[in-house]
């Protein structure tokens, strides 16, 4: 093979790895998976549709069910009637969903859905902060169960598992024996995080 | 190394492809056109399997149309012509949501001013998209398309 042959070949196993490592499935699952020391999950302060400023600190103590979403998102529509049910079931257990809304077109959308979806949880205006907090939220949903430290346990890209699969994960973070205790991650990562 | 050349020719496209979303838009063929005439374009759009967008009439308020758009000068879009959608049963709506997949094309239909400079010139238009597959959805998008235009 010649220098040039040579020289070929390698920019285009660089262009292929560079390139499909962009799009590869794996960089998009769980942060964390199989890591015994879960990453905080970082703090943002947006606004409610009431114009109240939350923060996601604001919940520290409790498990929270955070999840991204947008009106013109079909998958997001299957979900948010699953957390309006973890809502009413768990928010007595020191539970909370958070929804953050990524609508470009803001209240004047969200709005009218959250009334038609007769959403009973706390929604908030995403930004491109945020957004980049989180890692880019290229797809939607995505989802992110949070322990009562804070701790991201996992992160839920688009739909892969079902309803029982959040009921089940949400249990085993409210059932965790006391707040300073290791939530055993690896088995709700596992589940919720499964081939896509 | 003819071989080599061959698949490295024939591969780039597609790593480009995968690099900027899931939908990619040919080049637009030059268009000739004389002044004070009308002429047709087709803009072809190639969607990655798996994937749709909605159509120009999604069914739903809530969806995102795709949209061609062009600037206003230096030829006037009469007409964009939509293909017409598949109707398909997607697990959020109860009603059949109107999509687009695989690879499509739109039309656009354009007059040429009588005044219309003669000579090379080009069209500038945006392609706006919001593509979902059955598990998730991508923020919407705005390809760019630029059309060489041969006024005569």
């Amino acid at each position: 093979m010649t220098k040039t042959a040579t020289a070929l070949a390698a920019c285009f196993v660089f262009a292929a790895a560079f390139t499909f490592a962009g799009c590869s499935k794996a960089s998009r699952k769980a942060a964390g998976q199989g890591n015994p020391n879960l990453a905080l999950a970082p703090e943002f302060k947006l606004q409610d549709a009431n114009g109240q400023a939350v923060r996601l600190s604001d919940y520290r103590g409790k498990v929270v069910l955070l999840d991204f979403w947008a009106t013109w998102c079909g998958p997001c529509k299957v979900e948010i009637p699953w957390f309006m049910d973890f809502e009413r079931e768990f928010k007595d257990r020191g539970f909370a969903v958070l929804g953050v809304s990524m609508d470009e077109d803001g209240w004047k959308v969200i709005k009218p859905y959250m009334a038609s979806m007769k959403m009973n949880y706390p929604v908030l205006l995403g930004n491109d902060e945020v957004s980049n907090k989180y890692g880019g939220l290229d797809s939607l949903p995505t989802t992110l169960l949070i322990d009562r430290q804070g701790r991201i346990v996992s992160k839920h890209i688009g739909i892969t598992g079902g309803k029982d699969d959040f009921k089940n994960a949400i249990v085993e973070l409210l059932n965790a024996p006391n707040a300073g205790a290791v939530v055993p991650a690896g088995r709700i990562l596992a589940r919720l995080t499964g081939p896509r | 190394m003819p071989a080599l050349l061959f698949l490295l020719a024939a591969s780039w496209p597609v790593l480009q492809a995968q690099g900027n979303g899931v939908l990619t838009v040919a080049p637009p063929s030059r268009l000739t056109i004389k002044r004070g005439a009308t002429g047709e374009l087709s803009v072809k759009a190639n969607l990655q399997s798996g994937f749709h967008v909605n159509s120009n009439m999604p069914g739903d308020d809530y969806l995102i149309p795709i949209r061609l758009t062009w600037n206003k000068e230096p030829l006037e879009a009469e007409q964009v012509s939509y293909p017409k959608p598949q109707m398909e049963h997607l697990g959020f709506s109860a009603n059949p949501v109107s999509v687009y997949t695989g690879t499509f094309e739109i039309v656009t239909r354009f007059k040429a001013p009588a005044n219309a400079s003669p000579g090379i010139a080009f069209m500038n238009g945006k392609l706006r998209y919001q593509a979902c597959n059955n598990k998730e959805c991508l923020a919407p998008r705005t390809v760019d398309v630029r059309v060489t235009l041969d006024i005569q």
